[in-house]
This record gives C-alpha cells, structure tokens and sequence, in this order.
C-alpha cells in the first residue's frame, strides 16, 4: 500500500479518478459511453478528443521543461500553423484533394519545425532565458499568423482536413487516436534508448552533463524543434475543428494550460525528472475539471478561477514549508532533519 | 589601449579615455542609453517621412494613449529587478477595472470605489508574493495563479462590458489642461507622478537600494542582513498596487469596463521594461529606462498607424526589438563576467 502512495503518479491519478467518481455522481450520464454507426459517444469521449491538442502540446512542454527551459511560445506557433494549412488550402481549386490537404498539413509542419528551431537556437547556441527567447516569438508569432490570414479568419470547407479533428478510427476520435500514438512514439523513442535519460541530465545540471560528454545543446535544441513541431500539429488539429484560422483566438494560454499539466502531472519546473504518463494525466484531469465546471453551469469564461485554485493547491503540495508542517502534524520524529530546508527563510523573517 | 592609458597628462584624461572610463562605470546604462537612441532614430525617422509627426499633439496623445502601460511597466520594473517575474499585472487590470466600472454602476462613490479597487490589485499582489516568497514557489508560477485568478473573477464580476457614468472617472480622461499646444490629462498626470515616485523610492531608499541587492545576489543580500522577505513580499504587492491604478486609468480611457481587456498586455509590459534596459536576470535596471521602453512601444505604435499598415506589424516589431535587446544584454552580462 505504502508503494502504491509513494509513486510519483499516484496523487495525479487519485485526483482524476475523483473527478470522474464525483462527477458520475452528480450525473450518471457521465460515464454512458453509446455505439452509433461503429463510433462511440459520450461525455467521456468529447473529453479524449477535446484533449488531443492539448496533449500535443503539454508533450512537447515536458520534453522542454525536463530540459530545465519553457517554451511561451506554443500558442502563437498553434496560430501560425493553422494560418498556414489553412491559406494554402482556401487557396488551391479543390479542397477536398488529399494531396492539396497533404500539401497543406506537410507546410504547416515545416513552418513549425522552423520556429522551434528558432527558439532552440536562442536557448541553446546564444544562452539566452528560455522564458525570455521563447517570449519573443510569443509576441511576434500572432503577428505574423494575422499577416499570413491578411487580418481576416480563414475559413474552408475541406472534407479531408475535417477529418483530422472530427472523424473516427477504430470506434475512437482520430484527434484522439493521433495524439495517442505521438505520444506513444515520443514515450518509446524517450524511454527506450539513452534520450530520456540524457534530457534529465542536461535538466539537472546542465554543467555536468557537458563535462560527461553528454551534447547537452543538440539535446535542448532537439526538445524546441519537438515542441515546435507538436505545437505545429495541434494547431492543424484546432483549425481542423473549428474549420478556420483564427489568428488571435487559435491557442490562447494554451502555454499555460499546458505548463499545468505538466506541473499537475508531477514533473519539476526546475528540470530533470519527467514523466510523460503524468503529463496525460495532468492533461485529462484539465480536460474533466474544464468540462466539469461547465456542467456545473459556470460560464466557461469564469473557469479560471478553478484552475487558480488548483494551481495554488498543487504548488503548496510540492512546497517544502507546507512538507514541514505536515511532518510536524503527522509524526514527530522526522521532522527535526527535514526542517531545514525552511530555515534560510526564517532567517530572513 | 595601453598607449591611450599612458599617453594623457593625469590631470586632464582624453576624451576616448574618459569615454572609456564612463562606459565601463556605467556599463548597466548601455541598454537604457541604446533605447533612448532607438526612440531619437523612430522620431527623427518618422518626422522625415511623414513631415508631421513630431507635433505637440502627437507625443502629448503618446501619453495618453501608453498611460496604464506606463503605469504597468513600473510595477514590472520593481519585481523584475528582483530577479522575479508577475505575469499577473494585464489580467489584474482587467479585473479591477470591470470590479470600478460595475460598483460605479451600482451608485458607490468613486472616493470608495477606486481605493477598494487599488486594494483588490494589492491582495492579489500579496497573494503572489507570499507564495514566491513563503513557499518557494517560482514567480512565473506563482504569478500564473495570479493571472488565472484575476482573469476568472474580471469574468465573475460581468460577462460583459459595462459603461461608466461616473463624472469623477470620466473627469480623470476627459480634462486636458493645455500649455500652448501640449496638453496633458489627469491620468497622464497619474502616471508621470507613479513614474517619478518609482525612480525616487529605486534611488534614495533603503528599500530601493535592498530590491537592488536582492537582485545581485540574493544570498549576499540575506548575510548582509537585509530583510528579503519583507522586501520581496512587497514588490509584488507594488506591482500589483500598479495593476489597480492601470485598471483605473485604463477604464477612464476607454469610458467602460470590459472583462477581456489586457489580454497579453503583461507581456507588452515585459517588452517595454527590457526594452528600457532593465537585465531580467535581475539587479540591474531603472523605472525611467522602462518609461523610455513604452515611449518606444508607443511610437512603433502610432508610426504604424500612421502608415495605415496592419496593426500586426506592431508586434513583429516589438519582438524583434525585444529579440536585439536581450542579445546586447546578454552580451553585457558576458562581458562582466569575463571580467568578474
């Protein structure tokens, strides 16, 4: 039992699992999954597919954040790529040909690996703050989504491209399904060979990692271009949905969203350690409280204040004043070691 | 250069050497002074090619219309040299400005409303300086929750925007006192004066000079026995005091409240401050360098619209200024290191 608690996805996994269970509660439609023509509906599923492009994103931010960097710029990328696919389509003579989708997917994806790259190059080779050199693109990147769509919404009616975000594969969403397997792709080719293990030591000391040869800058130059890339991707999956390009709207704090759930999902800001599992699952509890709060008849504009709320609980967890207090409370007998960590504090008070 | 430290009588150094010795004392002005020379070049250039784009009227408007940004920009400048970030400051804005525009609304008179808006910023600022400073938790963070929080409840106040009838608020926007053909509002008054008590309390405080410390290096700072907790607890409180005058300023200017105001405006803040000069690393900077950091935003602004080009443009440029900035800053710092 002590096992099971310890694991670092057991927290996450409890909140979600409380989530469903309070919400198959309150509604016991919650959990009715029906088959209609060989797809599956359900509050559920609207949750797995809705989670796609957050997912892609969140991934890409755990490579990043394991790197000890963030990366800002994720929406403004999610804006350009969907600018991109999307004017390439509005403007061919047949819409629906798989090879002009293709085209348009293939661009957007290339547009996107560029501007991770960017931000790579000014983290890794110019050492500039992640915050800071992702920021830039953050700012611009709207920018020049808005030149590309000329100031106006792209709109497109394309069967092929629809189907990327509303179509069905193996009675699953593809959005779904997609994410799903970059996911898995990522998960193998991180943990499977020596990748995953490199990330974490460039993340938990980059200095060190150099001098034991490990190539600390392809490795965080790698992580942008992943994140750049799966950015790219989400932003097709989002256009494809609501059949437009919308400059300003495509992926706005997704960048936030998406450090959440990576945070929720049990991985340090402070780099090293990470876990892709916790990601998706930091992902769909973002997905079920989102869909939650509606339920509950809140305006979805007001959602933030439950994710403050959440942020707040999920950071005093993590905080090593409130691992003290607890310590204090449930058992005396550590508590006099682990108090240190706080002292430098109390000095300064 | 040894010829150069050799040749000059000692009572009377060359004017390269003088130079010299001015840069390298003044090493953290570089940014500040290249800024102030950015906006020279925009103002010197736009004047050519428009003809009339250095008028009174103009840079007066400049004022007017960067007012709450200026506003914003020293509060940032305050945690920023702290070695800290507040993402929160365009969300809080936000908020206390549809909190003014609807207890305006609901017949509370603006001498209560406004200091329980500028408040309502304050809490907000303690809540994320506690949690940056009490429970480790990173500014960025930290300020997230602000954000989020800030963003949720301008929601929770109205949906929707609410027009403001107060003739004490519409007063602060409307009254331009002239001097020939300048003129200045009351915000603009507002915010030169939160400027100038900014620079004062930076310069020639205690505390000032201990946001400075904390910001070199926080460790020195806590064995010199500075007080950090208290200092690092109230900058954010300051930037967050700042949000609630910029709610205030921005809800005059534009005659309403309306929840979806200063989205992605912190990050506009952020731009200015380090276009200004300020090292976001922390320990460097000046509240009057963030104020030339808006000018400049403004201007690429109003030169934009000037051309009638998209107002897209604008924040191309704004990223790639900011892209020029942090490299010089990143040069500098290397530069000290190499000598440290």
């Amino acid at each position: 039992m002590k096992t099971i608690v310890k694991h670092r996805l057991f927290w996450p996994s409890a909140s979600l699992l409380a989530l469903i269970v309070i919400n198959t509660i309150a509604r016991g439609s919650f959990v009715k999954i029906t088959v209609r023509d060989g797809e599956l509906y359900g509050a559920l599923i609207d949750i797995l597919r809705n989670s796609a492009p957050l997912m892609l994103v969140a991934l890409g931010m755990t490579i990043v954040i394991a790197t000890r960097g963030i990366d800002l710029s994720v929406g403004a990328i999610m804006a350009v790529s969907g600018a991109v696919s999307l004017q390439i389509i509005a403007g061919s003579d047949e819409p629906d040909n798989i090879g002009v989708v293709a085209t348009a997917v293939l661009a957007a994806l290339g547009v996107s690996l560029v501007l991770g790259a960017w931000n790579g190059f000014l983290v890794s080779v110019v050492g500039i703050q992640p915050i800071i050199a992702t920021l830039v693109l953050m700012l611009a990147g709207r920018g020049v989504a808005l030149l590309i769509t000329g100031g106006f919404i792209t709109t497109v009616n394309s069967e092929p491209y629809e189907f990327i975000a509303t179509g069905y594969l193996l009675l699953l969403p593809f959005a779904f399904v997609l994410a799903m397997v970059i996911v898995a792709v990522v998960g193998f080719v991180e943990r499977r060979s020596a990748l995953g293990v490199l990330t974490e030591a460039v993340g938990i000391n980059p200095e060190a990692s150099r001098l034991a040869g490990v190539r600390s800058r392809g490795i965080v130059w790698g992580a942008y271009i992943v994140s750049g890339v799966l950015a790219g991707i989400a932003g097709i999956l989002y256009s494809s949905n609501i059949r437009a390009a919308d400059a300003n709207a495509a992926g706005l704090l997704i960048e936030l969203y998406a450090i959440l759930a990576v945070v929720l999902g049990g991985t340090s800001l402070m780099g090293g350690k990470f876990s892709i599992a916790g990601t998706v699952i930091g992902v769909l509890i973002i997905q079920t409280l989102e869909s939650t709060i509606l339920f509950l008849g809140v305006p979805s504009a007001q959602s933030p204040v439950f994710f403050a709320l959440v942020v707040v609980i999920v950071v005093l967890i993590q905080s090593p004043r409130v691992h003290t207090w607890g310590r204090k409370l449930f058992g005396g007998s550590r508590s006099r070691d682990s108090s240190k960590p706080s002292s430098d504090v109390e000095v300064a008070a | 250069m040894t010829t150069l430290d050799i040749a000059p009588a000692p009572e009377r150094p060359s004017l390269a050497s003088r130079y010299n010795t001015f840069m390298s004392r003044h090493a953290s002005l570089m940014p500040t002074f290249a800024a102030i020379a950015i906006l020279i070049v925009i103002f010197v250039g736009a004047q050519i090619y428009f003809g009339n784009f250095v008028t009174p009227r103009n840079i007066s408007s400049l004022l007017l219309d960067n007012a709450y940004l200026l506003i914003l920009a020293v509060g940032m400048t305050f945690v920023i040299i702290t070695g800290g970030i507040d993402l929160a400051v365009g969300s809080v804005m936000a908020f206390t400005g549809i909190w003014l525009a609807s207890l305006l609304a609901g017949g509370t008179p603006a001498v209560i409303a406004i200091p329980v808006i500028v408040l309502g910023g304050a809490v907000i600022g303690l809540l994320i300086g506690v949690l940056v400073q009490y429970f480790d938790v990173q500014p960025f963070i930290a300020s997230l929750a602000g954000l989020f929080l800030a963003r949720g409840l301008a929601y929770v106040v109205s949906l929707s925007s609410i027009k403001v009838e107060n003739e004490a608020v519409l007063w602060l926007q409307s009254t331009r006192w002239h001097l020939g053909s300048w003129y200045i509002t009351p915000t603009g008054v507002l915010a030169l004066s939160v400027v100038a008590i900014g620079a004062l309390v930076m310069h020639f405080t205690r505390f000032g000079r201990t946001i400075y410390a904390i910001g070199g290096n926080e460790q020195s700072a806590r064995l010199m026995g500075l007080n950090i907790a208290r200092t690092k607890v109230a900058v954010y409180v300051i930037s967050g005091v700042c949000a609630g005058l910029a709610g205030l300023v921005l809800t005059a200017y534009s005659g309403a409240g309306y929840p979806r105001n200063g989205i992605g405006t912190e990050l506009d803040a952020i731009a200015a401050v380090v276009i200004g000069g300020t090292l976001l690393t922390g320990g460097r900077g000046y509240v009057l360098g963030s104020m030339v950091g808006v000018f400049v935003y403004g201007t690429i602004n109003t030169v934009i619209s000037f051309m009638g080009a998209e107002q897209s443009w604008t924040r191309i440029i704004v990223g790639f200024l900011l892209l020029v900035f942090i490299v010089v800053q990143r040069a500098i710092v290397a530069r000290a290191e190499r000598r440290g």
